[in-house]
């Protein structure tokens, strides 16, 4: 083989592999549209009329995940199964949306933290890897800790809508949190980052529930079991 | 009559008690500590597998290096072949590694860690393509450097774990350095041919430089056929690569006009005043 046909070869799996992310980025483009639509339903719970509605919006985003799970269903044809890594690039930020999207719905309805499992079924896809296209736990672990933030903003803003009790179970949730991502041992790199705001968004949750303390506003936690596992927790 | 479990019991936690039994500081029974364990497992198990890939790549690298310094000494030497030999058990020392490679990745999706080793399939490309070039005057092909990367294992444990070994037969590992990492090894072969090109005239070899030139100048041409469809480090090496062959491309001139004039054992001095001038690793002129 000359030199020339050599670089022959390599510029057609140059020119395919850029068709294939020329493929993926289309499909990308849309999810990030629909994400954005699932986020501008979200956030209007953020408003004082907001709280009242939170069921619906829930179920409102819950229908446009629909579309998530087709367009995802999509992005899988356009590179071989095996691959996931070689353009994984492309969906991270999106993936990384529509996990704290779903982590955010599923927080609304229950005020529990959504398993990986549970994100990977809104979204259609899988969690294991040798199963296919999979929900990456690096892109899940990001997707809670958006969460995290946006939870110490609905903390500050229940507070303002007049409900006093939510900031105090969100503060339980988020120390819990906190006390599980200090069980990972995380290198340098943006997961790191993320994490490291953490901190900013628990002590502005801490605030909030100091001011309400003070004021005589914070009810009491509803059983003695509760104080128990608080104690537990920070212990 | 329905079984109706104890009052208090609660909801089954099993993997939080079995997390609880191997960690002796026994943290809090909560189901969101339990799965980041897991999640910590799983993290820590990636990052082991990483990390230990970063220091076969790193003994790749040096190894490989090693290769290309015992090479250039084939144009000083009397026996070339000695060094053409050495050259090769220190390669297979080096495919030996990126065997270990291949073992780390068995199951795994290669571009998951394919950060920590791509330096040193890069460096073990740019030796063996020289060493190549070095005995065949030609471009090592792809296809040739990954049939070499075929490694066979003859497994011996006996799954069911008991003391007998049962052979299970051999079975086939192979590497497959990807289209880019041959490109970027190739990249950095350049600089090695021109390194050769300069020693080679001190050495008084004026056929090495013309033949150098023109294999030079075909790489540099599909370069630039691939522009900048390629991974981003091309379009930086690119710039060298244009300067080595800009070295080699003078050293020919300066041969066929003045080669006659200068006598042989001041060439190398010409060449080596003109190329300091020109050389990228002090800053570009």
């Amino acid at each position: 083989m000359s030199v020339t046909e050599m670089f022959s070869y390599i510029q057609g799996f140059l020119s395919a592999d850029q068709d294939v992310r020329e493929d993926i980025r289309k499909v990308v483009q849309i999810l990030e549209q629909n994400a954005r639509e699932i986020l501008t339903v979200l956030q209007s719970v953020h408003q004082p009329s907001g709280f009242k509605e939170i069921p619906s919006k829930c179920a409102r985003a819950r229908e446009l995940f629909c579309t998530v799970r087709t367009q995802l269903a999509d992005l899988k044809t356009k590179f071989p199964v095996e691959q996931y890594y070689r353009f994984h690039e492309h969906w991270r930020f999106v993936l990384q949306r529509l996990a704290f999207l779903s982590a955010f719905v599923v927080y609304l309805e229950s005020e529990t933290l959504v398993t990986r499992e549970e994100v990977a079924q809104i979204l259609g896809i899988e969690v294991v890897r040798e199963k296919g296209f999979h929900l990456d736990v690096e892109d899940y672990l990001a997707g809670v800790l958006i969460m995290a933030s946006e939870l110490s903003r609905l903390a500050v803003n229940s507070v303002t809508a007049g409900d006093y009790s939510r900031p105090l179970r969100i503060s339980n949730f988020i120390n819990e949190l906190d006390s599980g991502f200090r069980l990972l041992n995380l290198k340098n790199d943006p997961l790191r980052k993320r994490y490291d705001g953490l901190k900013y968004d628990v002590k502005k949750i801490e605030e909030v529930v100091y001011d309400l303390s003070i004021r005589g506003l914070a009810k009491e936690p509803e059983s003695g079991v509760d104080k128990l596992e608080l104690g537990r927790i920070s212990g | 009559q329905p079984f109706l479990p104890p009052s208090g019991e609660g909801c089954p936690r099993k993997n939080a008690d079995a997390v609880q039994d191997r960690d002796a500081s026994a943290n809090p029974s909560s189901p969101i500590i339990a799965v980041f364990k897991v999640f910590q497992q799983e993290l820590d198990t990636k990052h082991d597998k990483y990390e230990r890939l970063v220091k076969i790549s790193r003994d790749v690298t040096i190894e490989s290096k090693r290769t290309i310094f015992l090479l250039h000494r084939v144009t000083s030497v009397p026996n070339a072949e000695d060094i053409l030999n050495e050259a090769d058990v220190k390669l297979d020392a080096v495919r030996q590694k990126i065997g270990l490679i291949a073992e780390e990745l068995r199951g795994e999706d290669i571009y998951q860690f394919h950060r920590a080793f791509t330096a040193g399939i890069q460096e073990y490309v740019e030796a063996v393509s020289f060493l190549h070039y070095i005995r065949h005057r030609s471009l090592i092909s792809l296809e040739e450097i990954n049939a070499r990367l075929v490694f066979m294992r003859t497994e011996k444990v006996d799954p069911k774990g008991s003391d007998e070994a049962l052979p299970l037969g051999a079975q086939v590992l192979t590497f497959h350095v990807t289209p880019s990492d041959y490109l970027l090894g190739v990249a950095d072969l350049t600089g090695e041919l021109m390194r050769m090109c300069i020693s080679s005239v001190g050495n008084g070899d004026i056929d090495t430089p013309f033949q150098l030139s023109q294999f030079l100048r075909q790489i540099h041409d599909g370069f630039s056929y691939i522009g900048n469809t390629g991974p981003y480090e091309v379009s930086k090496k690119l710039h060298t690569l244009r300067q080595s062959l800009g070295k080699v491309e003078d050293a020919c001139y300066a041969l066929r006009v003045r080669g006659s004039e200068i006598p042989k054992h001041m060439l190398a001095d010409v060449f080596s005043s003109r190329t300091t001038l020109l050389d990228p690793e002090e800053g570009v002129v």
